[in-house]
């Protein structure tokens, strides 16, 4: 048998999540996780709804947080500082965390606006870069040449697979370690979510990718390790044709295989 | 057997009582006229401006109407309709200087900072200004504002144009700020989650992505607030006196269009004079200002509204 996992000792760990806890007022939505995400990985999270996918991810960078009532316990280790650390900004962190959402969320400006918003706000101003920055961003996103010749339309003009991608831009813009995506196709049709995959794909080489997705041949065709959550517990994570082929607890065997979820 | 109430039967048995066709056909015409009453009200308002306010025309050379001199009785009089314009126009800069600043602020505060407990408690607060009696907004100004400002500057007169203008910017401030907060409101949320994702600050938010979604309606709340101020009446009365001189000070008394027709129609004017119709002139005058305004509003709202 081949070994899919090369390497796999050496490579660094990004997150690195240790015994934590979540909560919603008084309902514990995340329990106990320990979990490491491995560098230039594409890890899908799976599971049934309710099972604190978008919860997981969205604690990565510390977006979860602006819902009033969530209380953390535990350590998230992002390049081995504890993300929950005080004296470290949640900006610094997001900056170099993207995050692609369900809905194509683009802001209401240009394509151009949108693709190097990130950078400006950070203080990049000279026109010539941003330019050649939009460009390359666009191109990774594979969108450049649908866009090339209208950066100064409004985003909204363009189809939602295309806003999709412009999103994936604008994070790939702030050239981050890591990509969050929740649930990225839930919201397309079936070809631009094809599209999407071959990015993902295309795009591992150079960043680690977290994806939560509801879809398992999704999570079968484009990751490399897979993580099932179920009731806020991470119950099974390994390598993905080991989970799918040779699940070792019956609950991910019962999922995978479509019994419940 | 379940036991069932006989539904089919009664309503088989109702249904030419309980449907009454001549109400039915009635109401709709009862509910026409009412929409028709503005209506009617609006077309008659603007007749007898348009044929009252010709007859001043008529008789008024247009060089006289945009002079400086404004004298209606003196014994050689005057039309001049510049100082009481100046004087609209003053104090509505001065009501904007107020109400723009302090009610953007407000709506930034209620929409972006404030927690969903706190702007449940607030809004209805703020909007509580907005339903005082503006005679009650003339006196403070006249009675407290106008002493409190004299300690600062002291050769205010006792009638100005700065403390009423004061006075109308907090009267307007609840009307921006519920108009922009209910814009900022309405922006998604998703649009704030993907600007803090890429590492924004909650301000880099508010005034790069939510403000920027919400201009529309922001503006559309400044060009209302300006259209209330020009319109605004007892506040500058009380306030700002009636002085008729053209003059950019604003520690002095000023009259504005509002009060010179408060002043005429409190009986000085007799019927048929020159000076009569020179109130429907300045009527008219007003009410295409504020509906310039109000269209410009609308215009502002359908041209820029976001797509999202």
């Amino acid at each position: 048998m081949i070994n899919i996992n090369k390497n796999n000792n050496e490579r660094n760990i990004v997150f690195d999540v240790k015994e934590l806890n979540l909560w919603y007022g008084n309902d514990k939505a995340l329990k106990d996780l320990n979990f490491g995400i491995k560098q230039n990985d594409v890890t899908a999270i799976i599971g049934p709804s309710g099972c604190g996918k978008s919860t997981f991810i969205k604690t990565l960078n510390r977006l979860i947080e602006l819902i009033p009532s969530v209380r953390i316990e535990g350590e998230v280790l992002y390049n081995g500082t504890n993300i929950f650390d005080t004296s470290r900004s949640v900006e610094e962190l997001r900056s170099g965390v993207g995050m692609v959402f369900q809905k194509p969320n683009p802001f209401p400006k240009s394509i151009f606006e949108n693709v190097v918003y990130g950078p400006k706000i950070h203080g990049l101003r000279d026109k010539r870069k941003l330019l050649e920055l939009a460009e390359i961003s666009l191109k990774r996103a594979a969108l450049w040449d649908e866009v090339k010749d209208r950066m100064n339309d409004n985003a909204y003009e363009l189809s939602g697979g295309q806003q999709q991608r412009l999103c994936l831009a604008r994070a790939l813009s702030m050239e981050p370690d890591v990509l969050l995506m929740d649930e990225p196709t839930s919201a397309l049709d079936p070809i631009a979510t094809a599209k999407i995959e071959e990015l993902i794909m295309e795009l591992k080489k150079e960043y680690t990718i977290v994806i939560v997705t509801h879809s398992m041949q999704q999570a079968a065709r484009i990751s490399d390790e897979t993580a099932f959550f179920l009731l806020g517990e991470l119950i099974e994570t390994g390598n993905t044709n080991e989970i799918f082929t040779n699940p070792r607890d019956k609950r991910t065997e019962d999922y995978i295989t479509g019994r419940f979820g | 057997m379940v036991k069932t109430i006989q539904v089919r039967e009664l309503i088989s048995k109702n249904i030419k009582s309980t449907k009454n066709k001549y109400v039915d056909k009635l109401m709709p015409y009862i509910f026409f006229v009412a929409a028709s009453i503005s209506i009617i009200t609006t077309i008659g308002i603007v007749y007898t401006l348009i044929f009252d306010g010709l007859k001043f025309f008529r008789e008024v050379p247009l060089r006289e109407i945009f002079s400086t001199r404004l004298a209606p009785l003196a014994s050689n009089p005057s039309f001049g309709i510049l100082p009481i314009i100046n004087g609209t126009i003053i104090t509505s800069i001065i009501a904007m200087c107020v109400a723009i600043p302090i009610g953007l602020s407000t709506a930034i505060y209620l929409s972006e900072y404030a927690s969903d407990k706190v702007r449940k408690k607030i809004k209805p607060l703020v909007e509580v200004l907005a339903g005082i009696p503006t005679i009650v907004y003339g006196f403070f100004a006249y009675s407290f504002v106008t002493p409190l400002l004299m300690t600062i500057i002291p050769d205010l007169g006792a009638k100005n144009a700065l403390s009423p203008g004061i006075v109308m910017g907090i009267m307007i401030t609840p009307l921006v700020a519920s108009l922009s907060e209910d814009a900022m409101n309405s922006v998604p949320n998703e649009m704030r989650e993907g600007a803090l994702a890429l590492g924004s600050t909650k301000l880099e938010v508010t005034f790069k992505v939510v403000i920027p979604a919400a201009i529309s309606g922001i503006i559309a709340s400044f060009v209302l607030g300006i259209s209330r101020a020009v319109g605004e009446t007892m506040i500058v009365v009380i306030g700002s006196g009636s002085s008729k001189n053209f003059t950019f000070d604003i520690t002095q008394s000023m009259q504005t269009m509002t009060a010179y027709i408060v002043e005429f129609t409190s009986g000085d004017a007799g019927s048929g004079t020159l000076g009569y119709y020179s109130l429907y002139a300045v009527g008219l005058l007003l009410f295409v200002f504020t509906l310039l305004m109000n269209l410009l509003a609308q215009y502002i709202s359908r041209k820029y509204r976001e797509e999202y």
